[in-house]
């Protein structure tokens, strides 16, 4: 029998079938890594306490909490109470979950606590061919190492605690095709902003993504991971890059991949899970990253974007496009450089890895950020901390006026006390530019490092060539 | 045990708005709970509320009419953005039993099925008649998987037939799964 030519994603998605599905009932998929956090599991654990069931495999679960967490350095490690007690209540009682549960914590003082997107390819847990969930959308992020990932919700979390196992219907597959070299000051984040821009915000539901060609393999695994992780602004739940020499260089070594004869055994295996020649997908877009720009959002969702040397689109008469320029207090047709900002943020799962620290430092370093704007600079985890104060990276971003704090999704989504105020511009290199997202009433602006940081030192909306 | 979903009946209360995310829905601000209660209250918490926390009488949900309603009709693509649970939560929590769009994001699909929140997917025409009809009164059959306008007209909706048969029932799908722990065993054991 001749094997059929498979996708990476239908490689991963067999391999985990415990049942396959039917006309009457789901599939019923193994989970080989289960994340949590301290805001999507209480009311798991609550529901497994009221069935008096157990966590069933708490060695394929990891708690971090990263959401609510606060990152200013007194109220992370102590000296300071933590503002928002609800929040210090959601802590302690993951804390306490946890260590009933049997599940490994990292901490509020963890030295290895971050964004969960983060942590997890930083340990070496996120790894090729694995299935990855967890109680948040941006899941999506770890596809970059060739793991099938993405978000579900805390019922679906409490069912793979009590079973490591989810009822899914099987998505479709879409390949966006990447062919041409990314221009100088052009990065990943605009890539995916211009992709999403294509395909729309709902373009995706119903499918898994696979990032494909030269330009894909070109990107290192920090940018894989930030295409992978805005993934679900297109609708699409996963996004995943097949493994490759650069996967393997990033994973060896790091404290929880395998290890000796494991790890040999392990590039066996994902050596194997790349796309065969003649797959078939469901869907296909394909995209010159040559004559991709600078990306930044001008409205209300992270399909509406432009480069930063366009305009914001007239469309007159539409009620959506209406709509969202009301919110953003902008007009049609003007240019979107040169608008004021107030707030600069640069962290998330999406753009606060070390290479993108690196990459807004480039920017910043022997300039200031211009007179009035408040800069926030959040790393992803404790690790890239470290790693950048290592670099002199702090110094560079304190120098330029900029805070330094400790990691987390802080301002990202404004429920730890990180927010932009009501009717502020903050350019952001975060994920979602939704109405209030980062405040009620503040007003989004999405965009890469290098825009971020050279729209603090002009204090406007600055294409970042201006300045390297 | 879930609560067997019977059928429905009900005005609508019509948000024209497209790409509702859950950011609208429930603002992050309102997850650090640890329960799945009262979030009714926070539910479209910034359109619904102004900045001193007083409803503003122009939405639609703080006006007499809505009051009882339980179906909620949307624009294109309702639901995008987070997995947070919460968003169903909120909405069941206001009294809303069904969802209807053209097109409803994965992750809050799923999780409104969980909780015995229907979303209904219906065509573009349908679509235009509802959001022109504020109020007007459908009827939810989720056995048949229809939705009937006053009209008299009965539209389709595809609907997950192992969801629609756990609501329908009142099963819940941990315990399907749970009665599976031979199979997870088994597969355990390939790996």
């Amino acid at each position: 029998m001749a094997l059929l030519a498979r996708t990476l994603f239908e490689k991963v998605w067999q391999r985990h079938e415990v049942a396959a599905e039917t006309a009457a009932t789901p599939a019923v998929l193994y989970i080989d890594l289960h994340l949590i956090h301290e805001v999507t599991s209480p009311q798991a654990f609550t529901l497994l306490r009221e069935r008096g069931l157990a966590v069933r495999r708490p060695d394929l679960t990891l708690a971090t909490m990263d959401h609510s967490t606060p990152t200013r350095t007194a109220q992370v490690f102590g000296g300071a109470p933590i503002t928002i007690e609800s929040a210090a209540r959601q802590i302690r009682e993951l804390e306490q979950n946890c260590a009933q549960a049997g599940v490994e914590l990292l901490g509020l003082e963890s030295e290895q606590r971050g964004i969960v997107h983060i942590i997890g390819p930083e340990l070496g847990l996120t790894q090729p061919g694995k299935t990855i969930v967890c109680g948040d959308s941006h899941t999506s992020t770890h596809g970059a190492v060739g793991a099938l990932a993405f978000g579900i919700g805390t019922t679906e979390v409490g069912h793979v605690l009590a079973t490591q196992c989810l009822l899914q219907r099987k998505p479709r597959t879409l390949a966006v095709e990447v062919e041409g070299k990314l221009r100088e000051g052009v990065s990943a984040k605009d890539l995916i902003l211009a992709i999403i821009g294509r395909l729309g915000v709902a373009g995706g539901t119903g499918h898994v993504i696979e990032y494909r060609g030269p330009t894909v393999r070109a990107l290192d695994m920090d940018e894989r991971m930030t295409v992978c992780n805005m993934s679900i602004e297109a609708g699409a739940r996963a996004g995943m890059v097949a493994p490759d020499d650069t996967t393997y260089a990033y994973l060896a070594g790091r404290p929880r991949a395998p290890r000796g004869a494991a790890w040999e055994r392990a590039l066996d295996e994902w050596r194997a899970l790349p796309t065969d020649p003649g797959a078939r997908f469901d869907r296909e877009l394909r995209l010159d990253a040559s004559q991709v720009e600078p990306m930044i959002t001008w409205g209300t969702n992270p399909g509406m974007v432009v480069p930063v040397t366009g305009a914001i689109p007239d469309h007159r008469g539409d009620a959506v496009y209406a709509r969202a320029l009301s919110y953003m207090g902008f007009e049609a047709g003007q240019p979107i450089r040169d608008r004021p900002v107030n707030v600069v943020f640069i962290g998330s799962c999406t753009n606060a890895r070390l290479s993108d620290l690196r990459s807004a430092a480039r920017l910043l370093r022997g300039r200031h950020i211009a007179r009035g704007i408040t800069m926030l600079v959040v790393p992803g985890s404790q690790q890239v901390k470290r790693q950048a104060e290592a670099e002199g990276l702090d110094r560079v971003f304190l120098e330029a006026g900029a805070e330094w704090r400790e990691s987390g999704c802080s301002m990202c989504l404004g429920m730890n006390g990180d927010t932009v105020a009501r009717g502020e511009y903050a350019v952001s290199t975060s994920n979602r530019n939704f109405e209030g997202r980062q405040g009620a009433g503040a007003r989004t602006l999405l965009a890469s490092p290098l825009t971020a940081a050279a729209s603090a030192v002009r204090g406007r909306i600055t294409d970042p060539r201006e300045l390297l | 045990m879930t609560e067997p979903f019977t059928a429905l009946t009900s005005r609508t209360v019509v948000l024209p708005a497209t790409n509702i995310d859950t950011d609208q829905i429930i603002p992050a601000r309102f997850l650090t709970t640890t329960t799945r209660t009262g979030l009714g209250a926070h539910l479209f918490a910034d359109w619904r509320y102004d900045e001193a926390g007083r409803p503003r009488p122009d939405f639609v949900l703080n006006r007499p009419e809505s009051a009882g309603c339980r179906i909620l009709v949307a624009g294109r693509n309702f639901g995008c953005g987070s997995s947070r649970e919460h968003a169903p939560w909120a909405l069941l929590d206001q009294g809303f039993r069904a969802v209807v769009s053209t097109e409803i994001a994965d992750i809050f699909r799923n999780n409104s099925l969980k909780n015995g929140l229907v979303p209904v997917i219906v065509d573009e025409r349908t679509s235009d008649w509802l959001l022109a009809h504020p109020g007007a009164e459908l009827t939810l059959d989720l056995a048949a998987a229809t939705l009937t306008l006053p009209t008299g007209v009965a539209v389709r909706f595809p609907v997950e037939p192992f969801a629609q048969h756990c609501l329908l029932h009142g099963i819940d799908e941990l315990g399907y799964l749970l009665s599976l722990g031979r199979e997870i065993e088994a597969y355990e054991r390939t790996r």
